[in-house]
């Protein structure tokens, strides 16, 4: 799946002006929580997320991570957007939860992660 | 940030601040960035990230605050990071997974699901942790090139 299906299929809104619409993406993990994010994904995936600080992109950044959704309507502030607008991080927003918009990428293909090394 | 280059190899210095949750992650990112500038295998760039990062975010989190110090040789890397304490009482408790004493807002922030310590030691060659209760805490890490 590319960021460009991700987006019309949440019916999500880009923050800023990338060109990662053609970009793909081998699974998602969605959660709050960065450090089970720092533990679990081995892959290159989508992140999907309700928390908006800086250390979500940060997060990100560390594990090449080039797409972000930000579930329940949230809108980081600007200058989160602006940190990873300078890493090339792609962020969408969309007003479904993260259950929903999980599912909604699930059944249309989009697997999620196994866990890696830390079970 | 203090950057010495020596014949024998790259010496990197970043002080870390207590509670400073905006800048948190700004050592990693830099030291991300080196790595990648001289050529590093990704998927070391990216284990090395990974527990850079939480080391950083523990001495942010949990700690009086204090440094990171990243040495690059030919063949390793070696990353230690060091507080001014408060220590930790029981090492082998921390190193549980999903042990955490972090505050509510560190877990409103998505950090204190006590995986940190345990995501180091499995991303790194080797891992050594020293505390003082009282003291401090020092983790160094060394990845193979
Ligand atoms: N530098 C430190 N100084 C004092 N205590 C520490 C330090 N690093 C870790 N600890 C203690 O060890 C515990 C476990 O650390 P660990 O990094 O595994 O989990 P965490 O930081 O609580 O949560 P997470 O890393 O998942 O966000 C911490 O909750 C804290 O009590
Ligand atoms: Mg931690």
């Amino acid at each position: 799946m590319v960021i460009g299906d991700i987006r019309e299929l949440l019916d999500a809104e880009c923050l800023w002006d990338h060109d990662h619409l053609n970009t793909k993406v081998d699974g998602a993990f969605g959660c709050d929580l960065m450090s089970d994010c720092l533990a679990f994904v081995d892959e290159r995936i989508v992140l999907l997320t309700g928390l908006t600080n800086p250390q979500v992109i940060r997060t990100a950044e560390m594990l090449d991570i080039n797409a972000i959704v930000f579930v329940r309507g949230k809108i980081p502030p600007q200058e989160v957007i602006d940190m990873a607008k300078d890493m090339g991080i792609a962020l969408l927003a969309t007003k479904h939860t993260l259950y929903t918009s999980c599912g909604i990428l699930y059944s249309n293909g989009l697997k999620g992660i196994s866990i890696g090394g830390m079970e | 940030m203090d950057e010495k280059e020596k014949n024998t190899g790259i010496k990197l210095e970043y002080e870390i601040i207590k509670d400073d949750f905006s800048r948190a992650g700004e050592a990693s990112s830099n030291i991300k960035r080196v790595l990648r500038q001289l050529g590093i295998d990704s998927s070391v760039i990216r284990k090395t990230a990974i527990a850079t990062y939480e080391a950083e975010i523990n001495v942010v989190i949990h700690s009086e605050g204090g440094k990171m110090v990243v040495n690059i040789e030919p063949d390793k890397i070696e990353i230690t990071a060091k507080d001014n304490g408060p220590g930790i009482k029981d090492i082998d408790q921390a190193m549980q997974k999903g042990f955490s004493t972090a505050s509510q807002k560190v877990r409103e922030l998505g950090f204190g699901a006590g995986m940190g310590l345990p995501n180091m030691k499995r991303s790194c060659d080797e891992f050594y942790i020293e505390s003082e209760f009282g003291k401090g805490t020092t983790v160094k890490m060394i990845f193979k090139l």
